[in-house]
């Protein structure tokens, strides 16, 4: 079975990775950075795999973060959105992956509503399984990305308070970035209304901020979740107006923090929701540095599991032979 | 049929409906029961079986299956469920009538009716609707299903929002005196969960179905049977709130029955780590805490009716990702070894509690013949052997459906020997 002594077969979330794993994808990704910096932003690292990028539902940043990882890398590539795919026809996930298997492929990046969806898949086919959010359950590469800033800007993860800020209860990035951050050592916290945190959460090891200004006294850096519309149409959250005005990010806020904050958010923003323009755009937000490291954090795990050593990126890169 | 009289040979009978327990011979004929003694001299032509060693009971009653016939034809028959029950040591089961179409009319209680007496083996009570359709909007017509057989009525499946429907029907029901079952469950509550709320669905971001859809419903279900003075039978009881207001009702005086179902005095969420589709039932799998409660209910008699909420489901529907797969698992097959190893061997119950909620209290509750091996009843008997080690292999099931999240348990119980009507309708490996 292809697959990465680092990591194993897939990259299904972070719960049942360790530090040293963790740590092993990003600083794999600390050498992939540069090539997107490059005039020709292509090494010969993936060349021959195929891989395919299943999403079943719609995605902007993270199905092109992934196209440009795999591209770059030199892997060749197939998108598939449920809309006008056999998918809509009612074709289950089992027949779908059977499939793709038969037409000999190395990779699958999934993305899929259901919780578990990723894992269902990776149990079921030989091919590396990438899960690239599933459900309310994981958003590992999303996580990875988010530390690797993280630990670009503040040179450590261990001991730095982070909390994250939002609809904690479906999302799959706070749940990514717990198990992530925890195992790296960092201080966890979440903040939302009492409707959107998922109960027993404290289990997980992070503490609950009912309100965020306690959230922004506390923390060194605030990764802002989206806030769905839908939350407000099935009655989490009376408006999103409200929200924004008891727990939306916004500068008064941020201005009373005792210290300088990191502002983190997995995107897509509503703007003047969880997070007011001046916030997203001012000084701390490293919103769009996190959108650059998401490509290199996805080529690490790309060359990771299709069997590539940490120590041997490096060379990989100038195409040597692995 | 005619049948030729039989004689059960020594074994340890145990029969709560006459205080018995101890080594007897037990002689059947002509469909009924003749009588039990120390030592019986069998008539002519008697068949005799030696079943020292084992353990003869009224025949074990199931108040809650799906049988899945008419409309589900792929997942169970009235003739594979029938089957599945005997083979498991039940000699009656009441087929829950959310099928396609659903039980709601003398027909299709007739169709149910007959076709379990052409499948032979147990028999097969069926459940009207509670309302048209399941709609949960116009009472049934009930005193036409209970005329044609049906032995209570039921929403099962689809629980029943309005309250006044729900008072309609524990009044109406009244004049018939049969208990109208409930699958008691907030909608608004539960709203779309598909597991447990709590720890295990935070980590693995599946939607929770809170303790308190359920608690809520068996409140009101519980008041509106005070009030009404009818017969209220809760269903599948799955949480610790709702077995103490069950506690508390009966020692009010409310006229209550409450099934527990090995799966709930078995597992808890955590079966479902891992997106183990055969671990998703509705109520779901809870806490350890809850599973405790329900453990306590059985022991106390709170819950006085263990039932399966036989839920068969085709291997594809259950072959999806957790939240798309249907709710349900087989149970027919599993309960006698699940109810001996969890709460026998683990001194939670006695033998004989064991035989009064698997077989008395769901006669009494349901108004079913049986339950009993008193003289001139009929002849429904179970032989199990208490000791039997077993490992449960789904693919040697009866019933046409495999999913059961007890696959490779090994079990101690198993029926070897089970009699409807004076006939022999299973006899398993270790029958001798």
């Amino acid at each position: 079975m292809p697959g990465s002594t680092y990591l194993g077969k897939d990259l299904i979330g972070l719960e049942h990775l360790d530090a040293a794993q963790i740590n092993a994808i990003l600083d794999t990704a600390e050498p992939f950075k540069e090539i997107s910096e490059r005039t020709i932003k292509k090494v010969p690292v993936l060349r021959g795999k195929t891989i395919v990028n299943l999403f079943f539902e719609p995605s902007t940043r993270t199905r092109i973060s992934f196209e440009f990882a795999e591209k770059r890398l030199s892997a060749d590539t197939v998108n598939i959105a449920s809309a006008g795919s056999s998918v809509q026809k009612g074709e289950g996930l089992v027949d779908t992956a059977r499939n793709l298997e038969a037409m000999r492929i190395d990779m699958v990046v999934i993305r899929h509503s259901a919780s578990g969806a990723a894992q269902f898949l990776a149990e079921r086919i030989p091919s590396n399984v990438i899960n690239a959010g599933d459900g309310r359950h994981e958003h590992p590469t999303q996580a990875l990305l988010d530390l690797l800033t993280i630990r670009d800007q503040l040179g450590r993860i261990e001991g730095v308070r982070v909390c994250i800020v939002g609809d904690i209860l479906h999302s799959r990035v706070a749940r990514s970035n717990i198990w992530g951050l925890t195992r790296l050592g960092a201080e966890v916290a979440v903040c939302g209304p009492r409707t959107l945190i998922p109960p027993e959460i404290e289990a997980l090891g992070v503490q609950v901020f009912p309100h965020v200004e306690d959230a922004i006294q506390w923390a060194d850096v605030l990764n802002v979740l989206r806030l769905q519309l839908e939350r407000m149409e099935t009655g989490y959250i009376p408006s999103l107006r409200e929200y924004n005005r008891v727990f939306g990010v916004t500068r008064a806020r941020i201005e009373r923090a005792p210290r300088d904050l990191l502002i983190l958010h997995p995107g897509p923003m509503n703007r003047g929701v969880e997070i007011d323009s001046d916030v997203a755009d001012g000084p701390h937000s490293v919103i769009l540095q996190q959108v650059t490291n998401g490509v290199a954090v996805r080529m690490a795990v790309l060359y990771l599991l299709a069997g590539g050593a940490p120590e041997t990126a490096e060379t990989a890169k100038r195409g040597v032979a692995q | 049929m005619s049948t030729h009289p039989i004689l059960l040979r020594g074994g340890r009978i145990v029969d709560p409906s006459q205080n018995l327990d101890e080594v007897r011979d037990l002689l059947l004929a002509d469909g009924n029961i003749v009588g039990s003694d120390r030592e019986i001299a069998p008539p002519d032509g008697t068949e005799i079986i030696d079943v020292s060693g084992l353990v003869v009971t009224p025949g074990l009653i199931d108040v809650h299956v799906h049988l899945r016939e008419p409309g589900g034809e792929h997942k169970e028959t009235i003739a594979t469920g029938a089957m599945a029950a005997v083979a498991g040591g039940f000699t009656s089961v009441c087929a829950m009538p959310n099928t396609d179409p659903p039980i709601d009319d003398p027909a299709a209680v007739g169709f149910v009716l007959a076709a379990g007496i052409r499948a032979g083996t147990a028999r097969v009570y069926p459940v009207g609707t509670i309302s048209v359709g399941m709609k949960g909007e116009r009472l049934s017509e009930v005193g036409e299903l209970v005329e044609a057989g049906a032995v209570a009525i039921t929403d099962d499946g689809r629980p029943v929002t309005d309250s006044g429907l729900m008072r309609v029907a524990l009044e109406y029901a009244r004049t018939f005196d049969i208990p109208v079952a409930s699958h008691c469950e907030v909608l608004s509550l539960s709203r779309g969960g598909s597991m447990n709320e709590g720890l295990v669905s935070t980590r693995l971001g599946l939607a929770g179905i809170p303790t308190i859809a359920e608690d809520v419903m068996v409140a009101r279900d519980l008041l509106l049977a005070e009030y009404t003075g009818g017969r209220i039978h809760i269903q599948h009881v799955s949480t610790k709130r709702s077995v103490e207001l069950i506690r508390e009702a009966k020692a009010r005086g409310v006229r209550v029955t409450a099934e527990a179902t090995p799966h709930h005095f078995t597992l808890t969420d955590e079966a479902v780590e891992g997106y183990n589709t055969n671990a998703k039932m509705n109520p779901p799998l809870r806490s350890a805490a809850d599973r405790d409660a329900v453990r306590e209910g059985v022991a106390d008699g709170t819950l006085d009716t263990i039932a399966t909420d036989h839920a068969p489901h085709h291997y594809d529907e259950k072959e999806q990702p957790f939240d798309q797969a249907p709710f349900g698992i087989v149970g027919l097959e599993t309960a006698l070894g699940l109810a001996i190893t969890e709460l026998v061997e683990k001194k939670v119950i006695t033998l004989n509690q064991l035989v009064e909620r698997m077989s008395c209290a769901p006669a009494r509750a349901f108004n079913l013949p049986g339950g009993t091996l008193k003289p001139g009843t009929p002849a429904d008997v179970t032989v199990f052997d208490p000791n039997a080690v077993w490992t449960v292999d789904p693919n040697r099931f009866y019933s046409l459906s495999r999913n059961t999240p007890f696959a490779g348990w090994q079990l101690r119980g198993r029926a070897v020997l089970t009699i409807v009507g004076g006939r022999i309708v299973w006899r398993g490996d270790d029958a001798r």
